[in-house]
């Protein structure tokens, strides 16, 4: 029962960031039907800003408490990705808006390339260690053990997705967003300009990530230029799991993406007979993915695909 | 107060519009009429700036809007109502109705222009909470307009108000366009229904391949032979 109490609790801390992340796939491809496969690379560029900020102001030594320093790192991650996300619309998106879908897919694929390889020129191919900021303090509850990092974590994701829910349901941008998605030709009839909302999906989408960023480095204490491109598969799973273009789809399918491949890894050397160790934890996530996209490609709350005329 | 001079569109490879002049003038009811695939609904979007127009010029009061986009000019007091009334389906009634207004700045009068639409479609007010896709295609047709009304238009654009309607609701429809234009509003109404449309508007254009067949008066389209013949079912 222990195991299974504690790997719940890794479970939600991860499924929190898949979360934060899944949601930069599900608003883009709300509105312009587009996988953003650089979406990843947004994510590992927050976490290479944060840290190297942080690693700045730590060898400053200037006396800074620890939630402080993640809290500039992080300052300057965010506008970082959100300046980066404007750009990879503009740049491999915008021009391709009227071109087949395939044709933007590829791109994606090209500038998520682009983007490990500038990071790679940027911070090398070694793996960086990210100093731990916040207290590790470990707290029991009920026989499982949960540390402040991942209590903040699962708080922080969870007030930056309400305010993302008021934003997209309360406010007149969310509106335009939510009519946008729905008929792109009637929202500008509306006033509406396009093209503005667009580049605030991507910047709103991207400053997430920057924080999922800082986040799943701090928890696993390593940052290295590929790690969006896991992380990326694996929330845009996420998304698909919960019915991609759906908010609340892409929070439940983070969740349950992290609860699943957490409780996986947990038991999965126990129900092999140890043949399988933990570190068959990734195939828990695509495993998922295929499930979901041969009996419900809709995902969990996606609308049923039906043919419009 | 709009003015087309030589107006040509591509649309879908296809040259639908071929060179056409027009002008609707403050205060005035035009339609445009003609067959299926006679251009009037490339015409619109194109004089909405949903389409930019290959040659010609369109002036909007005395401006020149040509290949001016959409957003911009709903600004100006241009609106459409387009074809299949484009109700955001997932978007609730009342919400669809804030898009109309979208445009605007002035709280203190959108709020004014709320009751003016659910004074128009009381059943739009008993329906505000519910979702766009859920009405009636004759709701739905209501909220089209109304919420084009939110965008306190100065020259609207109609785009087959009566299509796939019941004839009940094509009579209620064709009243409120006439209450609309009462209350100062320039329309330009493109239908299928010929003889409402004409028995509606001062003034008409028909439409054929692009071109621009007949233009007259209302009362002299609906009495010419060939618009008899061709349009209104004689």
């Amino acid at each position: 029962m222990d195991i299974f109490l504690q790997q719940l609790v890794n479970g939600v801390v991860l499924g929190a960031i898949y979360a934060l992340v899944a949601l930069g796939y599900t608003m883009v491809y709300g509105i312009l039907g587009l996988i953003n496969f650089a979406h990843g690379e947004v994510v590992m560029i927050g976490a290479m800003v944060a840290l190297t900020v942080i690693q700045l102001l730590l060898a400053s030594g200037v006396p800074l408490p620890g939630p402080v320093v993640a809290a500039i790192g992080l300052a300057a991650a965010i506008p970082t990705c959100m300046l980066l996300g404007f750009a990879i619309e503009r740049v491999a998106y915008r021009p391709l808006r009227e071109a087949p879908r395939l044709a933007a897919l590829i791109t994606a694929i090209g500038m998520s390339i682009v983007l490990q390889n500038v990071a790679m020129i940027i911070w090398g191919r070694r793996y960086h260690s990210v100093p731990s900021l916040l207290p590790v303090t470990p707290h029991q509850f009920a026989g499982a053990t949960i540390t402040d990092l991942q209590i903040f974590i699962v708080l922080l994701a969870a007030l930056i997705m309400a305010g993302l829910l008021y934003l997209v349901h309360r406010t007149r941008l969310g509106r335009a967003m939510r009519a946008t998605s729905q008929n792109p030709e009637v929202a500008g009839l509306m006033g509406v300009n396009i093209n503005t909302v667009i580049s605030m999906t991507f910047i709103i989408g991207s400053a997430l990530a920057a924080v999922a960023g800082l986040m799943v480095s701090a928890y696993y204490g390593v940052a290295h230029y590929v790690m969006g491109f896991m992380l990326g598969l694996k929330a845009f799973t996420a998304a698909v799991l919960g019915g991609i273009g759906n908010l609340g789809g892409a929070m439940l399918g983070g969740l349950l993406l992290g609860v699943i491949e957490s409780l996986g890894a947990g038991y999965i050397g126990t129900l092999t007979g140890g043949f399988l160790g933990s570190h068959y934890q990734d195939v828990f996530a695509f495993t998922v993915l295929i499930l979901v996209l041969v009996f419900r490609p809709s995902g969990l709350l996606g609308e049923r695909v039906t043919e419009r005329s | 107060m709009l003015e087309v001079k030589g107006l040509k569109v591509s649309y879908g490879g296809i040259n639908a519009v071929k060179g056409i002049d027009l002008e609707v003038r403050a205060k005035e009811m035009v339609t445009l009429i003609g067959a299926n695939g006679a251009g009037k609904t490339t015409t619109l979007k194109a004089l909405a700036g949903l389409l930019k127009p290959a040659e010609g010029r369109v002036h909007y009061n005395g401006r020149d809007i040509t290949g001016r986009p959409a957003f911009e000019l709903v600004r100006q007091g241009l609106a459409l109502v387009p074809e299949g009334r484009g109700v955001f389906a997932r978007l609730t009634v009342k919400e669809n109705l804030e898009m109309g207004a979208y445009s605007r700045g002035d709280r203190a009068r959108i709020a004014t222009d709320f009751d003016r639409v659910y004074a128009l479609f009381p059943r739009l007010a008993e329906r505000r909470r519910q979702m766009g896709g859920t009405l009636s295609g004759g709701e739905q047709q209501m909220l089209a307009i109304g919420r084009a009304l939110m965008s306190r238009p100065n020259l609207l654009l109609l785009d087959e108000p009566s299509m796939g309607l019941a004839p009940l609701m094509v009579r209620r429809i064709f009243e409120t366009v006439r209450a609309i234009a009462a209350e100062g509003v320039t329309l330009l109404l493109v239908e299928q229904n010929a003889k409402a449309a004409l028995e509606t508007c001062h003034r008409g254009y028909v439409m054929e391949s692009g071109l621009i067949a007949l233009a007259d008066t209302a009362p002299e389209l609906l009495n010419n032979p060939r618009v008899r013949q061709a349009y209104l079912g004689e």
